[in-house]
């Protein structure tokens, strides 16, 4: 029995069905490129329109034809345009790689930090302590601390995010089923939870908590901007090192061992990325969802399921992706603005269908 | 010489269930072992033990010397490569990015030749862009075979002879890649690694395994040459099967099940 016996067990002439991938410069270009172009849209596009012949000046890329238009082209823009695009965008980055992220750890497209509680348990956090603090401490001091959001909207998040890997996990295995029912059930509780302190609150308080709850990216500033920068950062610096671990783990948990990657490392530090992200997302704009699902399915339907290349794509898709939608936010109902939040969940959430049909279709059940 | 694996006096009990009881055994360097028993013998265990997945809850494993739970996880991957039955994955990598895989943290330029050396011994070279979810059974499971090896290859290199551990490796394959998968992996014997497999087609492991591990209800049952284990006797007491063991291939033995009915 030697290998001589057998006929030659290769053909090397490809067989029909099988894909290419593009190029990694090609597609951070493009995703570049396409970023820049909507933010250039967002920018010349609201209540003050500032057309692109003027848009260069109040950049300070030209000389102002109009002095006097130019003074108020520039506040806009820099006091209420800039920092907006600046904060959607970022929003937009933070919540499509929480996304991916976290479909990659439960292994499971269908994975978005606002389906599955992980947003709501940020937001109850947020809104607790928006009441407590406003009630308990001073008059508006939570607004006055606003830092302080984000830190217990984290909390809340981390809490969500080990308790929905503590229920649906067992023995490296995730259930499809076991985790978005929990995830429904967990998100059932925290709005529960949000809806008893809305009972609690003031006038004033459920003004603000009902309005940031349905994801609006109103009251944009750079102070607010300049707050989600670390956590954008921390994110960017950190994708290379789960790259690699995440598209193991796509074979199963044990499998990801066998192949060297320290499993239960490589699970903390996600589940503590994803409720990090989450957690500042949800205290700046409140819960906006399905971001985090449609931007990495996009893209690996483009690109590929590799994290090398899907982590920093999403980052680039899911800015320019909610930077649109704000857009298109601010000018569908002008001069008023539709919560950005409901936009994305008009459009999201046919989109969660449609692709639970498809994986239906591929699993056969 | 040191022993690739050496196994002393393990057991494994979950609760009141003894899964494993005082097994001893030493794989050398360059040998061929097959696992083999009825179902619920205790062979899936003993590999997820010696793969490092689970700790025994008595005695030790030792690999290339040093006790296996010492190892980190990534050198652990250096110096032993696991296949595990039925892989599934969830999003549609191709079959070149799943064996890519097996190369760890080397700079994609370096690992592709030996990606396309692995896609060629595994005859998978056409399939190499299909998203893996669209082969069937054996196709993916040779992908897996193909990363594995490739894992293994890159340990080789850093730090000479590794482990294969391959777990029922054969079970969706067909004749002719069942008989390709022991080619290789007697290949890799001969280059110096140990590979140990479960195998339920005892004619196959006789024909793969330079030693025959039997395992009954936990135990070691027998142990030697597959001419010396796959006798009458122990596969009526432990498979609990009439049969008739033939000698036709030459000194290999050859399993005839007497009646297609158990005892």
């Amino acid at each position: 029995m030697s290998a001589a016996e057998l006929p030659a067990p290769v053909t090397t002439r490809p067989v029909g069905g099988g894909r290419r991938r593009p190029r990694a410069i090609v597609v951070f270009v493009t995703l570049t490129v396409l970023l820049l172009a909507i933010a250039l849209l967002a920018a010349t596009i609201g209540a003050a329109g500032i057309p692109l012949s003027r848009l260069w000046p109040a950049l300070g890329l030209g000389a102002p034809a109009d002095p006097a238009t130019f003074a108020r082209d520039q506040l806009v823009l820099w006091s209420i345009r800039i920092p907006r695009i600046a904060i959607s965008a970022m929003i937009g980055a933070l919540l499509a790689v929480s996304g991916t992220i976290m479909q990659g750890l439960f292994r499971n497209p269908l994975a978005d930090p606002a389906l599955v509680g992980v947003s709501s348990g940020g937001a109850l956090a947020a809104a607790f302590t928006i009441v407590i603090l406003d009630n308990a401490i001073a008059p508006n001091a939570a607004a006055r601390a606003f830092e302080l959001l984000p830190l217990s909207a984290f909390f809340g998040s981390l809490v969500t995010t080990l308790l929905l890997y503590r229920i649906s996990s067992r023995e490296g295995r995730t259930s499809v089923a076991i985790f978005l029912l929990s995830g429904l059930a967990i998100a059932a509780l925290a709005n529960a939870g949000i809806g008893l302190l809305i009972f609690m609150a003031d006038d004033r308080q459920l003004r603000d908590i009902t309005f940031w709850l349905l994801g609006s990216l109103g009251g944009a500033t750079w102070s607010k901007a300049t707050l989600l920068l670390p956590f954008l950062a921390a994110s960017a610096a950190v994708m290379p090192f789960i790259a690699r671990g995440l598209d193991v783990l796509v074979l199963g948990e044990s499998e990801a061992f066998h192949s060297g990657i320290n499993v239960e490392r490589l699970k903390i530090i996600c589940i503590v990325l994803v409720s990090a992200m989450t957690g500042a997302a949800v205290a700046i704009c409140g819960v906006i969802g399905f971001i985090g699902i449609v931007v990495p399915h996009l893209l690996r339907l483009a690109i590929g399921p590799g994290h090398r290349m899907l982590l920093p794509a999403s980052a680039l898709f899911g800015a320019a992706l909610l930077a649109f939608a704000d857009t298109f936010a601010r000018v569908l109902a002008a001069p008023a603005e539709i919560p950005v939040g409901i936009l994305t969940a008009t459009i999201g959430a046919p989109f969660f269908l449609y692709v639970l049909l498809r994986q239906r279709a591929l699993v056969g059940s | 010489m040191t022993a690739a694996l050496e196994v002393s006096g393990i057991g494994m009990r979950i609760k009141s269930a003894t899964l494993l009881d005082g097994i001893d055994l030493q794989v050398q360097p360059g040998e061929t072992v097959a696992i083999v028993g009825p179902n619920g013998a205790g062979k899936s265990t003993l590999l997820r033990i010696l793969s490092g997945d689970m700790t025994p809850t008595r005695g030790s494993v030792r690999l290339k010397g040093t006790a296996l739970s010492s190892y980190p996880a990534d050198r652990l991957a250096a110096h032993r490569a696991v296949l595990s039955q039925h892989v599934t994955i969830s999003f549609p990598f191709t079959v070149e990015e799943v064996v890519r895989m097996g190369a760890g943290d080397m700079a994609r330029v370096k690992a592709q030749p030996l990606v396309d050396a692995m896609l060629d011994e595994i005859g998978l070279n056409a399939f190499r862009d299909r998203e893996l979810p669209t082969l069937s059974g054996g196709e993916q499971q040779r992908a897996h075979f193909a990363r594995v090896l490739l894992q293994l290859a890159v340990g080789e290199a850093k730090h000479g002879p590794g482990v294969l551990l391959l777990d029922e490796p054969t079970s969706s394959l067909d004749l002719r890649y069942q008989i390709n998968l022991v080619e290789i992996g007697r290949r890799r014997a001969a280059s110096g690694t140990a590979v140990i497999a479960i195998l339920h087609d005892l004619n196959l492991a006789a024909r793969f395994a330079d030693r025959i591990v039997v395992l009954h209800r936990g135990r070691l049952a027998a142990t030697g040459t597959p001419r010396e284990t796959i006798t009458n006797a122990m596969l009526r007491d432990v498979f609990e099967v009439n049969t008739n063991v033939d000698l036709i291939a030459g000194p290999l033995p050859h399993v005839l099940p007497q009646a297609m009915q158990a005892i």
